[in-house]
């Protein structure tokens, strides 16, 4: 073989040992992992942060919620949802004190000046292996006390060759509050906990006094800095001490926020060097839970393996009635979690998504508009189905209604659809007659959501179903069912409100409305041309004024919109939590909160201060009806639509139930890898006798040229 | 040579201080320090302080162009645009707004984007080269004719369709590749076979066409009859002299997208999930990271007056009778 051939030769077998390896061609992971334990999902976009103090959106809590753990989680089966201990030993013991700070009884609500909090830890529970926590054998920190040439050959937090552990303390979950507090991190809650937590801005107060000078990168040690509303009462319980009540902390406890945090870690990764060498908290968090991370490349891939000092767990033994006969607890008392590993790929765009889906690569999917459908079609009664190609698949189908609301809201600063007149008020129930959102979610939802009928979805206490609970200014009840009122009664409240066929009687012109929307581009343009004949129906015109997301929320802010589009998940399963976005003091425009409708109604306002503070029954499902009714009559918002998820599961994917509140799910989910492969094995048999033809094809389209080549070379002139 | 070399690279700093401007100008006009905190912070609860104290941490917090309460130089110099902008010329990158060393991310990302970009322009070379050749021979024939027509219908199809429609039939049709990944090592060149193979499908009508314009064009010159008078074989005549002489277009032509091969492509990288520098840049939009789009933008501008100069140094390479002065 001669020295030209050699390197063409070892290119050619490289490419066919990359191809032509053990398993389907198309496999885009190592064979090494056939049958094995593994779950393989996928992530679309970088997130962000992985630092429990900043991290608040679901593709970070993806990941972090499996190795974070609050002292507090949801039930993954039970419903409505229910709040269990995680590392808490049981739920926290609160006490209602004075403002002498003697106890006072629950239903004093008058003199409650302090609620808190004593929150007790199970003992005995370790942190994931890691180097911040090494120690060398005379018992000192090895990796807290680095220098520029300890540093030499670590790039990444895995060239670190020793790791160690501790347990985890009370003080863990102190700190960890402590850097909410902290002016430095930019907690996303820190505006919503100052409000609460005693003593906040003074720490945040002495923080800055202490470190605001320091330079960039200075650990800031919080562990000795004094905050009035949190206190360490031994090894495993700490309290927490908050102005008034808010019953709803208990929530936030069972939110990455207020995970523990070793000190240990902050100061590692607060050495010199390290952010230079992009290790830092942010992106290789250090938790108790059932996972660990063990590649974070969110260019390419995430991997979670299990922590091998996870104290242990029993996935649950109860859960709603029919999630015995559905298999949800055939892995009851089992140790958890099911897997041992995690793969998440970055998968930006749907079309490789769902394709790689269809073929197993991935064992769960959401059902996109692109792939609507191809998997999912409706039955005569407007049943959902799957089609049969992923019933041949043995695809399976789970939906759920999202605890979310994307409404349509009126500005109410502004000065024809805004206020309490009785003009106004009938020209915003008109609308909300017109604008039909069964069609909406029909067309543009592919029927995946349901009409709305006050602020709280399904799923969360003060949602009435049935007759009760619709929206009596916009729907009858007629065969069982809620049906939107006439046109024509739309009609009649617009000429009520001065408004003829859309002509302000007043000026005798054309009623012209304006809608702020973020909204743009080719795909809102049906949109935007549904929206102006809803309001059409009623002879109004509306001016569409499609921005960027930063202008609308600049309208917003100033509260210079007309009529807007916007949505909101739940935090918590609280109705508080929906009710406050049409709470008076959290008008955006006055004091930038999240009522971007500005509404402000008295009596609204002091039924919602009676009902946050009280537990769920009979007493606050009364006052939340009167709060529904209150705002169905002012109709400042049209209540639009809350969404369904759907999502599709390989037969092999097991202890699949929507959990909307909880995100540390990825413990309870089970494969059976041999089943995976068989089918994997099945639907990916390579076909490559087109290309074989298609190659036969061009070289027999070489011949006329050959022929002709061979020809005009040895021809003759003539 | 060095002379004119060194009167380039002075050419090129008023261009680099222009690029800085309008891309100042651009990202600012569309997003505010504050847009920036907001996407940076989220949506829920978000103060004015933590705004404040976001962009006060980061160098947001000063005017963009002139400090109207700073006094002299300090006027020009406590702005974001003097703040951020000056190190870019000694390549000091700094960090992006999320904290990251853009240096490293640029060194770890560049690779990949290699990996698809050095292969699809040599066999997309090779191939186009040899196609145009091969129709130029048969210039005037039947498959001239169909060759162009091709040409021209390949090169009307949008890259997306090749994208969506390689995938489609080579990952899930045919099954012989990954729809969609990325891996470093020997694993990792089945994940390269599609992306590649679009990339030179893709560009194979454009390229062959030009490269056909250029092979008539010398094979119609006076030294290629004087070659074919003396009894020369045709594809002596195509290989030795021809191809020889039309390379001072092509060869100029590509080295000008050499240094460019670095920046990666937008959309493949985004469809095939590859980590390049392509998918980089339009994360950064995306999430309205100023510290990584001024960054990407300076770095396309220097590459391609680097392009831009070596290929002014390749014409006196191939061709000696050119000579810089």
């Amino acid at each position: 073989m001669n020295d030209r051939v050699i390197p063409w030769f070892v290119a050619i077998i490289a490419c066919l040992l990359g191809a032509c390896s053990e398993g389907a061609w198309n496999n885009p992971y190592p064979n090494g992992e056939k049958a094995s334990n593994v779950i393989y999902s996928s992530f679309s976009e970088r997130p962000k942060h992985l630092d429990p103090v900043r991290s608040y959106s679901s593709n970070e809590y993806q990941f972090i919620a499996q190795i974070y753990e609050p002292p507090l989680q949801y039930h993954y089966l039970a419903r409505p949802y229910k709040l269990i201990p995680l590392t808490a030993s049981q739920l926290p013991q609160v006490r209602y004190l004075d403002a002498a700070g003697r106890p006072v009884s629950r239903e004093r609500h008058e003199a409650i000046a302090f609620s808190e909090y004593i929150v007790s830890i199970q003992p005995g529970i370790r942190y994931q292996p890691h180097p911040a926590l090494a120690r060398d054998t005379q018992g000192n920190a090895r990796y807290l006390h680095l220098n520029a040439e300890d540093l030499k050959g670590v790039h990444v937090l895995g060239d670190f060759t020793m790791t160690g552990t501790r347990e985890l303390t009370a003080a863990d979950y102190v700190y960890q509050i402590k850097r909410i507090a902290s002016p430095y991190l930019h907690s996303p809650i820190a505006g919503v906990m100052r409000e609460y937590i005693v003593g906040f801005d003074a720490f945040r107060e002495q923080v800055g006094a202490r470190y605001g000078n320091s330079p960039k990168g200075v650990w800031q040690d919080l562990r000795d800095i004094d905050f009035a509303g949190l206190s360490v009462d031994d090894r495993y319980t700490y309290r927490i001490r908050i102005h008034g009540e808010y019953p709803q902390l208990v929530y936030w406890l069972a939110m990455p926020f207020f995970a523990p945090m070793p000190w240990e870690a902050e100061k590692f990764y607060s050495q010199p060097g390290m952010e230079e060498r992009n290790i830092t908290l942010n992106w290789y968090p250090v938790g108790t839970g059932p996972f660990m991370l063990t590649e974070n490349n969110p260019n390419l891939r995430m991997v979670m393996e299990k922590n091998p000092n996870f104290h242990g767990e029993q996935y649950p033994v109860y859960g709603e009635p029919q999630d015995l006969e559905n298999g949800l607890l055939d892995d009851a008392g089992k140790a958890l979690p099911l897997v041992h590993k995690a793969v998440y790929s970055l998968e930006k765009e749907n079309i490789p998504y769902w394709n790689k889906f269809l073929q197993g690569y991935y064992d769960a999917s959401g059902v996109s508009s692109d792939s609507f459908d191809q998997a999912i079609q409706f039955g005569s009664q407007g049943d959902i189905q799957l089609t049969e190609r992923m019933q041949a698949k043995d695809i399976q189908l789970e939906t759920s209604v999202r605890t979310s609301i994307l409404y349509m809201g009126f500005n109410m600063q502004d000065p024809v659809v805004g206020g309490f007149s009785e003009r106004a008020r009938l020209l915003r129930r008109a609308i909300s007659i017109a604008v039909d959102y069964e069609e909406y979610i029909s067309i543009f939802a592919n029927g995946r959501g349901i009409p709305a009928q006050g602020p709280v979805p399904p799923g969360i206490f003060g949602n009435i179903e049935g007759e009760a609970g619709i929206n009596p200014y916009v729907y009858d009840w007629v065969d069982g069912e809620p049906k939107r009122k006439d046109l024509g009664e739309a009609r009649q409240l617009m000429a009520e409100a001065g408004y003829v066929n859309g002509i302000d009687q007043a000026s005798g012109k054309p009623l012209v409305l304006y809608f702020d929307t973020p909204g743009a581009g080719p795909g809102a343009k049906a949109h935007f041309s549904w929206m102006r004949k809803q309001y059409q129906k009623l002879g109004i015109q509306l001016v569409i004024r499609a921005t960027d997301y930063n202008r609308f929320q600049e309208k917003m802010r100033k509260g210079t919109g007309q009529i807007f589009q916007w949505g909101w998940n739940a935090d918590y399963p609280d109705p508080e939590n929906f009710f406050f976005l049409l709470y008076g003091p959290n008008a955006k425009a006055r004091h930038g909160g999240e009522n971007a409708a500005n509404y402000q109604n008295l009596e609204f306002d002091r039924l919602f201060e009676q009902m946050k503070n009280i537990e769920n029954g009979p007493v606050r499902l009364e006052i939340i009806r009167e709060m529904t009714r209150i705002l169905q009559r002012d109709a400042p918002w049209l209540w639009g639509h809350h969404p369904k998820a759907f999502s599709l599961f390989h037969s092999w994917y097991k202890n699949v139930k929507p959990n909307l509140m909880a995100n540390n799910l990825l413990k309870y989910k089970r494969v059976d890898g041999e089943l995976r492969d068989r089918k994997r094995a099945q639907w990916n048999r390579p076909n490559y006798w087109p290309l074989v033809i298609l190659l036969l094809v061009l070289l027999v389209s070489f011949i006329p040229a050959a022929v002709g080549f061979y020809r005009r070379e040895h021809g003759t002139l003539k | 040579m060095i002379a004119y070399i060194v009167r380039r690279a002075l050419y090129a700093i008023p261009i680099l201080i222009g690029v800085n401007i309008i891309t100042f100008l651009l990202f600012f006009v569309v997003n505010t320090p504050d847009d920036m905190a907001r996407m940076f912070l989220g949506q829920k609860h978000v103060t004015e302080v933590q705004i404040e104290d976001w962009k006060t941490e980061r160098g947001y917090h000063n005017p963009l162009f002139y400090n109207a309460g700073a006094e002299g130089l300090d006027s020009f110099k406590e702005t974001i645009f003097y703040t951020k902008s000056l190190r870019l010329f000694v390549f000091d990158f700094g960090r992006s707004d999320s904290g990251r060393d853009i240096s490293f991310d640029i060194s770890q990302r560049m690779w990949p984007s290699l990996a698809i970009a050095v292969p699809q322009l040599l066999i997309g070379l090779l191939v186009a080269i040899t196609f145009a050749l091969l129709i130029a021979f048969f210039r005037a024939t039947y498959i001239d004719y169909w060759a162009v027509v091709i040409c021209v219908a390949l090169m009307s199809i949008s890259s997306l369709f090749y994208i969506i429609g390689g995938q489609f039939v080579m990952g899930k049709l045919l099954r012989v590749v990954p729809i969609s990944g990325f891996e470093s090592g020997i694993f990792g060149i089945k994940f390269l076979i599609l992306p590649v193979l679009i990339g030179v499908v893709g560009g194979i009508g454009s390229s062959t066409r030009w490269y056909r314009t250029i092979f008539l064009e010398e094979m119609n010159k006076d030294y290629v009859r004087t070659v074919r008078a003396k009894g020369i074989a045709e594809q002596t005549v195509l290989f030795r002299h021809v191809l020889r002489n039309a390379l001072i277009p092509i060869l100029t032509g590509v080295v000008v997208i050499l240094p460019l091969l670095f920046m990666g492509s937008l959309i493949t990288e985004s469809f095939f999930g590859i980590p390049g520098l392509g998918s980089y840049t339009i994360d950064a939009i995306n999430r309205q990271d100023f510290a990584i789009v001024r960054s990407m933008v300076f770095l396309g501008a220097v590459l391609y007056i680097i392009g831009l100069l070596l290929t002014d140094i390749s014409y006196t390479v191939v061709d000696p009778r050119v000579r810089l002065s």
